[in-house]
């Protein structure tokens, strides 16, 4: 008995050991990497060996601070005005260049600012705006995609799942954008969201003879994100329609027929047979949609670069720009830190929320 | 009287599926149809039938110029070569691996078994977006036994697009659930008939897997060919690029939209072909990924 638990020792580890090898050298240890080089100021190529430089990468990328500054005042005491009959207010530069009243402030820059009582005005200050502005639009991004997405997946499995002659056809032509790459998706779609040729500026000066005005979309900072979140949506709702249609198909017909019976509405019958019995899958479709959107990458690189005006930054552009694009292996590693953290606490607080209850 | 009348609602209700099924097809099919019968059409003319339903039918000048041009614009033959050659050999090594490793995880008792399972598992919720950079300089370190003795880096190559993606959480995960529900009966059976293990998961295991196979092989298949993130960042020659990343060739200088629909439609119309012959599997394939969660 002894020498054959021996045998399966060895035959376990032969057989297993390749696949636990590569996911250890190219998963695992890759992540305590990342954790390891946001420490530091590694390079991808660098003739000296890197520093550590403690917290220096996340000060540098987090970096946040206010300033409340009053308006300029001219001898006699009244607010200074500008020419566009605003008050004027003292210049940041004075505080955020080697100012030595104000050393926690040095290479900063506004974000932005809002007026805060009488005539004083906050400035929220910046190590690094563009990353902040790519953390903002990385949840934009998912706050939106989340829930339209997951509910327009969970109407076209609803209407896929009825008994219909050729419902199958439908079945595959709703599916048939999800095998189609996202990087040749977003390159067509370029070619519809274009301001001079662009199809869907034709599609909407024909619906409306014209009244609308054609729109450069993704060159407009205020229309570029969302023209992306459409288009993503337009890709990836097939494949949570896929996985809602197979919780939908976990439920028993019994309960359906016994609903039938009781004389319920179609509403009822949804509320309390269908939705209950897609609890599990909700909150799958909820945590894969999450952690794929926060990934958004392809799309910025092949339709804007992240602009107009940064109004496209996500967090994965930033990532790639700085660890592959300046060779900033610890700026780009600890982006990804960042990233996974956000990734971990947002899946955490949804199972937290969806828990059961009891 | 009440007969007739649910009858006729019945049959406009009918219609009004329909209806409501067809427009949403068009949502999704109109786009990759523009792509396919705009890559047969002269820049102009593509430009001039995007106003009207022309845009979506083979009308007016039809040829396969654009093609012709494509190839003379990039290595496109080399990009396609090295796409399935990635692709492919990714995928055979990854069903060996990973359903040997689930093989050992479900039915043999070893030491570290539990632990390493669970780091596996732990993988799942890492996406690979966050480790991309470290494993970039990974990757432009790691030392190679070949042609020339040891070499040190793996940029620009095949290598550096296929041993990091073989073995993976899902698809170990995908294994172990179905080994799981395999009858352990017949494995005790043949142990005591004195096979070894490797016999058992040969004769027994691999042969019974055929279902779970497809799924993991169409799941690698599309992670691995759609790729985009991880080679334009290790491909920096020409000669290792694959499909995604010659995309580039097409949109930086000037835009011919007619060879660019033509590259799309090349490297796009084979996979639709392959999953409308084998619909039934893909789609089960991303069900599967949900149904256990």
């Amino acid at each position: 008995m002894a020498s054959k638990f021996v045998l399966s020792n060895k035959t376990g580890w032969l057989m297993a050991g390749p696949a636990a090898f590569l996911i250890g050298c190219f998963i695992v240890l890759p992540f305590i990497l990342a954790i390891g080089f946001s420490f530091t100021n590694q390079r991808l190529v660098s003739p000296n060996a890197a520093d550590f430089t403690g917290l220096a990468n996340y000060r540098q990328l987090l970096g946040i601070s206010t300033l409340t500054l009053d308006p300029v005042k001219d001898d006699a005491g009244a607010v200074k005005m500008t020419a566009e009959g605003t008050p004027e207010y003292p210049s940041l530069r004075t505080y955020t260049r080697n100012n030595p009243d104000y050393p926690g402030l040095n290479g900063m820059r506004e974000w932005f600012s809002f007026g805060s009582g009488g005539d004083a005005r906050t400035y929220v200050l910046a190590r690094d705006v563009v990353f902040l502005t790519a953390i903002l639009n990385t949840f934009i991004f998912v706050i939106v995609v989340a829930p339209v997405q997951g509910a327009l997946a969970l109407g076209l499995a609803l209407l896929i799942n009825q008994k219909l002659r050729g419902i199958n056809v439908f079945r595959a032509i709703y599916f048939m954008p999800v095998v189609v790459s996202i990087v040749v998706v977003s390159l067509l779609w370029r070619f519809f969201y274009d301001q001079q040729s662009g199809v869907l500026n034709n599609i909407l000066g024909a619906v409306s003879f014209g009244a609308i005005p054609r729109v450069d979309w993704l060159g407009n900072p205020n229309t570029a994100l969302g023209a992306i979140i459409f288009m993503s949506i337009w890709q990836a709702v097939g494949f949570h329609m896929v996985i809602w249609l197979s919780g939908l198909q976990t439920i028993s017909p019994t309960l359906y027929e016994a609903a039938a019976i009781e004389g319920s509405s179609k509403w009822q019958t949804f509320r309390y047979i269908t939705w209950p019995g897609l609890r599990n899958t909700a909150v799958l479709v909820m945590v894969v949609i999450t952690m794929q959107a926060f990934g958004l990458f392809a799309q910025i690189d092949v339709m804007t670069k992240g602009g107009p005006l940064d109004a496209t930054q996500t967090i994965v552009f930033q990532a790639v720009q700085r660890g592959y694009g300046k060779q900033d292996i610890s700026g780009g590693s600890t982006i990804s830190v960042i990233l996974f953290v956000i990734v971990l606490s947002v899946s955490l607080l949804q199972r937290w929320l969806t828990r059961e209850k009891k | 009287m009440m007969a007739q009348i649910t009858t006729d609602s019945r049959g406009l209700r009918l219609t009004l599926r329909y209806a409501v099924l067809l427009i949403i097809a068009a949502i999704f099919s109109f786009p990759l149809i523009f792509m396919i019968m705009s890559s047969l059409k002269p820049s102009e003319q593509l430009l001039s039938d995007a106003h009207s339903i022309r845009a979506l039918l083979p009308v007016g000048d039809i040829s396969f110029d654009n093609y012709t041009a494509a190839f003379q614009r990039a290595p496109v033959g080399l990009f396609v070569f090295n796409s399935i050659l990635v692709t492919s050999v990714t995928v055979v090594l990854s069903l060996a691996i990973c359903s040997a490793a689930a093989f050992a995880f479900v039915f043999i008792e070893w030491k570290g078994r539990n632990l390493i399972l669970s780091v596996i598992l732990a993988t799942l919720i890492v996406p690979f977006e966050t480790i991309a950079i470290p494993l970039l300089l990974e990757a432009s370190k790691l030392p190679w036994i070949g042609m020339d003795g040891v070499t040190w880096g793996w940029l620009n190559s095949y290598r550096v697009q296929i041993v990091p993606f073989i073995a993976d959480g899902l698809t170990i995960y995908l294994f172990v659930q179905y080994f799981k529900d395999l009858p352990g009966e017949l494995i005790e059976a043949a142990r005591v008939e004195g096979a070894s293990w490797f016999a058992i998961y040969r004769r027994i295991a691999l042969p019974l897997a055929g279902p779970i196979m497809a799924t993991a092989a169409i799941l690698k298949f599309l992670a691995m060919y759609n790729q985009y993130l991880w080679p334009i960042m290790v491909t920096q020659e020409e000669g290792y690029r694959p499909v995604m990343v010659g995309l580039q060739y097409f949109f930086q200088l000037n835009r011919a939209w007619g060879e660019i629909m033509a590259y799309l439609s090349l490297i796009t119309v084979p996979v639709l072909a392959f999953y409308l012959y084998l619909q039934k599997a893909f789609i089960a394939s991303i069900a599967s990924t949900g149904v256990k969660g």
